[in-house]
Parts: C-alpha cells; sequence; structure tokens
C-alpha cells in the first residue's frame, strides 16, 4: 500500500536521541499520526460501528427486557437469564450444539488433511480436483442442505436406495431423532472439507523441504515422517482451522434450519436456532437476546483457553 | 511526503469517507420508500399496499381481480399487492411492524388479531357498513367494542373423499351422521399397502387437535384461561384417534407425511381414500380425473368443525388511513369480491346475504356442497392465547413424539399440558 511508505520515512525524524529539545513537536506529531490512522480507520470502522457494535450494545440492553418486537419494551433486568438458565430446554440447546461439534470437528479435519495430503502433488488435472473439492464451500448452504435432505430422504432418497439394494438397514435419516444429528454433521462435513483442505494445502506446500529431506536422508519411513514432521509443522495452520471451525460450529444455523427445522422433537435444536425461534417464532427478543450473549460468553472462553493453549502444541517453524 | 503529497492523501480519504458516507445514506434512505410514507405523490395520486398470505398458492389472479376493480372504482388510488408464504408470513409481518414498515393493509388471522389489536398497531375502524357482513364474523374482530377488523372472508374443513375408491372397494361413501368409528372402519377396508393406497389423511397437529378435542366433548383451557386442561380422559381418546392413524391407514412422516404438498399429491394421485382439509382445496381438484365429494367431519360425542377466518386491517400509523380503510372495506364486502369468490371458489365471502351464495351452492364439483353450511352448525375456533405460536409448535411436537411411538399418548399429551401452562 501506499501507505506503507510514510511511517519508515517518518522514524529516523522522530528518533528521541535526535528530538529532546523539541519534544511537544514530537507529541503533536504523535497526535497527528493516530488522527491519520483514525481517518484511513474509518471505511472500516464506519460499518463494523454500525453493523456490529452497536447491534451488540442493542443486544445487551433488550436482553434487560420482555420485548416481543411489536409492542413497547418492559425492564426485567437480569431476569431473562435467571430464566434461561433454570430453563432445561437451554442445556439441550447446548448439548446438541455440543454433540454438533464433537461430531464435526474431527471429521472435516481428517477429512480435510486427508485431502490435502492426496492433492499435495504435481499430477495432470490436480487444478480441476482441488477446485471441485472446493466448490461445496462457496456453494449456498440452502442449495447444499436441500440436496442432503433429498439424498437421506428415509422413504426415496439415493442413501437409503443403494443401503436398501445391498440388504443394509434403511436409518429414518432426518426424521429419527438418532439419526437427524448425525445427517447434518455428514452434510457439513462434506460442505467444509474443501475449506479445510486449501488451508492445509497451503500449509503443507510452506512446509520446509529441507526438513522432510533431512528425515528421509535420516531413514524416517513415510509414516513417521507424516507424525513426527509434517504434522508438528503443519500446526499453525491446524491451530487456524481448529479456532475457526469451532467458532463456526457453534454458530451452526442454515443447514438445521433447511434440513429438520430442529426437529424431530427438538433433536436438531441448536442454539442460534433456539435464538432464531425465541425471537421470530415466539415474540420473546428478550431471551434471545439473553441467549446471544451466554453464547458470545461461551465462544469467548472457549477462544481464549485454545490460543492460551496453543504454547504447548503450536509449533512455529 | 511532502506538504503537497500529505494534501493529496488526506483528500483521498477524506473522498473515500465521503462516499462511504453518501453511499451509506442511499442505502439508509431506501427505507423511505416505505408505504407508509408514500404521501399522494404531485398528481393526487396515492400508493397503498396491502400484504398478505391467502391469496399465496394459487389465488394470486384471483385476488388481482378485486386489485383491479377497486382500482376501476376509485380512481386515483393505486393498491400495491405483496404476498409471502403462510409459513413466513408473521415472521415478515412482526418484523415489518417492529421496524415500522408495515403495509398500509395488511391480512391476520383469528388466532394473531388480538394480539395486534392489544398494542396498538392497528387503526380504529369508523363508519363501516356493518349490516353488510354475517355478524358473528364482524364480532370476531372487535375488541372492547371497537372494530379493529375487517372479515375478508371464511371456510372450514370438511371431509373430502374419493368416491370411486369407496365404489370399488363396495365400501357405502360418507354421510352427515357418520361418527369416528364410521371412518375409521372405512379407512382400514381403504388401505390397501399392496397398491400405496391408503385410507384416510389428517395432520398431526395443533390445528387438528383442538378440533378432534372439541369432538370428544375436552375442553383445551380451564373456564379462567389459567391451565391447559387438554390431557383428560377425552383428549387422551382424541388424541389416540390422531395417533392411530399413523401407520395403519395414513402414511408416516418417514414416508414422507407432512412435507409441502404431500398430502395434495397423494389425493390427485388417486392414492387417498379419505382426507381431512379445506374448503380452499374445491378450484385446485375441479380438475382431477375421478369423482370426489365432500361430507361434514365425522365427531365422536358430538359434531365440531373448524372455521377459519381472515381479517384486513389497517396500520395505526399509515399516512391514508381513509384510503387504506376503503381499501379493506372493498376487499372485504364489494360486489367484486363476492363475485370473485363464488366463481373461483377461493373460500366464502363474509357478506350477511346469504342469498348471495345460492350460485356457490350450484356449482360441482363437489356435489355436496350444502356441506360446506352444514359444518358451520357446529364450529370450534382455535384457543387464542399470547404465546400463540409456541403452544401450537408444544402440542404438534408432543403428538408428533406420539405419532412415532417415542412417548404414549398420555405421557405427551400431559408433559404438552404442562408446557402450554407454563405459558399462560
Amino acid at each position: 500500500m501506499s501507505t506503507a511508505p510514510a511511517p519508515v520515512a517518518s522514524r529516523p525524524r522522530s528518533d528521541p536521541r535526535a528530538a529532546s529539545p523539541k519534544r511537544t513537536n514530537t507529541r503533536r506529531r504523535g497526535w497527528r499520526t493516530l488522527g491519520w490512522a483514525l481517518l484511513f480507520l474509518l471505511p472500516s470502522a464506519i460499518p463494523l460501528t454500525a453493523f456490529t457494535l452497536v447491534p451488540m450494545i442493542s443486544s445487551a440492553w433488550v436482553s434487560l427486557h420482555d420485548w416481543n418486537l411489536i409492542s413497547p419494551m418492559e425492564w426485567v433486568g437480569l431476569e431473562n437469564y435467571r430464566e434461561l438458565l433454570a430453563d432445561p430446554r437451554t442445556w439441550d440447546v447446548f448439548a446438541n450444539t455440543a454433540t454438533y461439534i464433537l461430531g464435526y470437528l474431527p471429521l472435516v479435519y481428517i477429512g480435510g488433511l486427508g485431502l490435502a495430503l492426496a492433492l499435495n502433488r504435481a499430477m495432470a488435472g490436480i487444478a480441476f480436483l482441488r477446485g471441485a473439492y472446493f466448490l461445496p464451500v462457496v456453494t449456498s448452504w440452502v442449495v447444499v442442505a436441500l440436496v442432503w435432505q433429498w439424498l437421506l430422504s428415509p422413504s426415496n432418497g439415493l442413501v437409503n436406495t443403494v443401503l436398501g439394494a445391498i440388504g443394509l438397514p434403511e436409518p429414518g435419516w432426518w426424521t429419527d431423532p438418532t439419526w437427524a444429528m448425525p445427517s447434518i454433521i455428514l452434510a457439513s462435513v462434506w460442505k467444509d472439507l474443501g475449506f479445510v483442505m486449501v488451508i492445509l494445502l497451503a500449509g503443507l506446500q510452506a512446509l520446509p523441504q529441507e526438513v522432510l529431506e533431512a528425515a528421509r536422508v535420516d531413514g524416517a519411513g513415510a509414516w513417521r515422517r507424516f507424525w513426527h514432521i509434517t504434522l508438528p509443522l503443519l500446526s499453525p495452520s491446524t491451530f487456524f482451522v481448529v479456532v475457526i471451525s469451532l467458532i463456526n460450529g457453534f454458530q451452526v444455523f442454515d443447514q438445521v434450519n433447511v434440513m429438520t427445522d430442529g426437529g424431530p422433537a427438538g433433536a436438531t435444536q441448536v442454539v442460534v436456532g433456539q435464538i432464531y425461534d425465541l425471537t421470530f417464532r415466539y415474540g420473546r427478543a428478550g431471551d434471545a437476546s439473553a441467549l446471544s450473549w451466554l453464547l458470545f460468553a461461551l465462544v469467548l472462553v472457549i477462544t481464549a483457553i485454545q490460543i492460551r493453549g496453543q504454547r504447548r502444541w503450536v509449533t512455529y517453524a | 511526503m511532502t506538504p503537497h503529497r500529505r494534501r493529496a492523501a488526506r483528500l483521498l480519504a477524506t473522498s473515500a469517507v465521503v462516499a462511504l458516507a453518501v453511499t451509506a445514506c442511499s442505502q439508509g434512505s431506501a427505507s423511505n420508500d416505505d408505504p407508509t410514507d408514500a404521501e399522494g405523490s404531485g398528481d393526487g395520486q396515492t400508493t397503498l399496499t396491502y400484504m398478505n398470505f391467502s391469496s399465496n398458492g394459487g389465488n394470486e389472479e384471483n385476488l388481482a381481480l378485486v386489485v383491479d376493480a377497486f382500482e376501476a372504482d376509485n380512481p386515483g388510488i393505486t393498491v400495491e399487492v405483496e404476498t409471502f408464504p403462510y409459513d413466513d408470513y408473521f415472521t415478515v409481518l412482526q418484523t415489518a411492524v417492529a421496524g415500522g414498515t408495515e403495509a398500509d393493509v395488511f391480512e391476520l388471522n383469528y388466532e394473531n388479531f388480538v394480539t395486534y389489536a392489544l398494542n396498538g398497531s392497528l387503526a380504529p375502524l369508523e363508519g363501516v357498513d356493518e349490516a353488510a357482513y354475517k355478524p358473528s364474523l364482524l364480532e370476531a374482530f372487535q375488541l372492547d367494542g371497537t372494530q379493529y377488523g375487517l372479515p375478508e372472508s371464511f371456510s372450514n374443513v370438511v371431509l373430502f373423499y374419493n368416491a370411486d375408491l369407496f365404489e370399488a372397494a363396495g365400501v357405502e361413501p360418507p354421510t352427515a351422521d357418520w361418527t369416528w368409528a364410521d371412518e375409521r372402519a372405512a379407512a382400514e377396508a381403504l388401505t390397501d399397502t399392496a397398491t400405496g393406497t391408503w385410507g384416510d389423511y389428517q395432520p398431526i397437529s395443533f390445528h387438528e387437535f383442538y378440533k378432534v378435542l372439541a369432538q370428544n366433548g375436552g375442553e383445551f383451557l380451564s373456564e379462567d384461561r389459567t391451565e391447559a386442561t387438554f390431557a383428560s380422559p377425552e383428549g387422551i381418546e382424541a388424541a389416540e384417534w390422531l395417533v392411530e392413524k399413523s401407520g395403519t391407514v395414513m402414511p408416516t412422516t418417514a414416508d414422507g407425511a407432512g412435507t409441502p404438498d404431500f398430502d395434495t399429491n397423494l389425493f390427485t394421485s388417486g392414492q387417498l381414500a379419505m382426507w381431512h382439509t379445506g374448503i380452499w382445496m374445491f378450484g385446485p381438484l375441479a380438475d382431477v380425473d375421478f369423482a370426489w365429494d365432500i361430507a361434514v367431519e365425522p365427531g365422536n360425542t358430538e359434531n365440531a368443525s373448524a372455521m377459519f377466518s381472515n381479517t384486513a386491517v389497517v396500520s395505526a400509523r399509515s399516512a391514508n388511513t381513509d384510503a387504506a380503510q376503503a381499501w379493506a372495506e372493498y376487499l372485504t364486502s364489494s360486489e367484486a369480491m363476492v363475485q370473485m369468490r363464488l366463481d373461483t371458489g377461493w373460500e366464502l365471502p363474509p357478506v350477511a346475504d346469504e342469498s348471495l351464495l345460492a350460485p356457490y351452492l350450484e356449482q360441482t364439483p363437489p356435489t355436496n356442497r350444502q356441506a360446506v353450511f352444514d359444518s358451520l352448525d357446529a364450529i370450534v375456533l382455535p384457543p387464542a392465547i399470547e404465546s400463540q405460536t409456541e403452544m401450537q409448535d408444544i402440542v404438534t411436537e408432543e403428538l408428533t413424539e406420539a405419532a412415532a411411538g417415542r412417548k404414549s399418548v398420555e405421557e405427551a399429551l400431559t408433559s404438552a399440558q404442562e408446557r402450554v401452562t407454563a405459558l399462560l
């Protein structure tokens, strides 16, 4: 960017050793730099304020009220939080979300890593293959969810037709509470594999070849090279994928809304789905806002733990 | 950086910010196009908006007939129609009202009318020609003696049957004297899993349950409306009547029941003998290649039929309340509307003068149109509470659990009763 040279050029001039007689001048220049920084930040600060900060602050305010969106708000203090924490359905939706993450995260990581390893080579049509696996990532969730809903349709879906033909049991998929969450996880993993693949592929291609080469010369087999060299060196990419996937996992909504709408019998009702239903179906925007803040707090704590914990296992080569 | 360059950079940054602010404003002002602000423009033209769900799914053109007639009779007023599917309608409306962008005139159903009337969203309607409307329907949309809505139409649910299937199986077709036992016997006789023919279809949902509860003499809420009372012996028997159909004489959820148009497709393909659905299906069924007719829905200890009535209301924030009320009155009582509803069979006009309905009875199919009016002799209205949608969802969810065999009917109803009582 054209702004980059400016601070570099001005750094020698603001050197404290040289500037002691002109301290006021330096301070003024410091303020001026801040002003400049703010001015250049404005284009992203304005939308961030308007569409993220202001809604967040208003949702905190709404969470202290009873409000059905169409009548005036009624102050209830922390009552919404107390009610939510005492309501077993709140714990159900957090438990369902946790089930989703526990199924989704390992599968999408292992699957994405497998794909990245398989596609990390020079061969004919590699660009096409990488593109094909990435295509679901940029496809609308509604389209993907409708296709999976059809594939997994218990009565006339492709999956059950095939299972039936080879004599395997045909699960009720999204109509059976036992299978509904696995159905959602399956569709989500399929869609997000390409994203994980791309991140890990970039990580793999940046690995220092000399280290792998040295291991090979020392006689390490393919498995040992993968386990002791590739995987540890890939840990920054892994860390990024895990943090992002976990945050996305907590916000799972689209696929659930389209495929099961939280059913059957609430078996796939997740936190964001509950927030949506509370606001737009049941007119309980206060409860919904309070639940949003509980979710926010949980994601914040878990992400903080991850960032602290990364020192133990993430290797920056 | 030279001072000159610095000035240029500042200019650039400033203009970027200004450009952003300008685009932000112009996006913001899009909401100022909202219809309620659209006072007649210079040429004395008034544009009204009308938001509805009832014309969705096949009756959009029929609604347009009334709009065209209104605009011809009222030069200077244009009506813009916004139609949403029922499933999304109340979400859209709630959000529009919260944001102050609701249409000048919009549609409500009976269950949601009270909520909107109570919170002051609706303009009181004065000087309405009350004599034009069926009194019971007009009264349904009053609150404390003030008229807040005009009945648009009414419709009810009857028992549709495929006469050819009955004849082929040698089973006597339904009559007004039937009870649940007769329906059950016929449904069992007509179900043929080999050919994929089902005897009966009745959704397992709140809207069927409050009705079968009444057909069995049960009460949904206590008299003082402080608790739900439907897990009574009458309620359990009524729920069993619904739930036991699933998988025996009626397809299950796993077969696809409950997905959009599943029941319509089953009936129109000639694979369903009896179907509990509304008279709004007369039009769509006009062209099927088998004989069909209707009967009053059978009851158990008593008869009870569901009746639905939608209402046109005027937004309290409308800038054109007079024109809006004129449209609401035209939509609900004009000759053009009566004519359109009789011609197309799209629900029934809410008129006081029942002689106007004579042409409706002369049309076929179905031959037994009289059953539409006979059903009105014993009607049951849905219980209406403030947390309406939540109550409906709870009852439907628990009944679905019972139908899937994951809970006993008694467990499901007891749990539903506790959860609904908690809402009151």
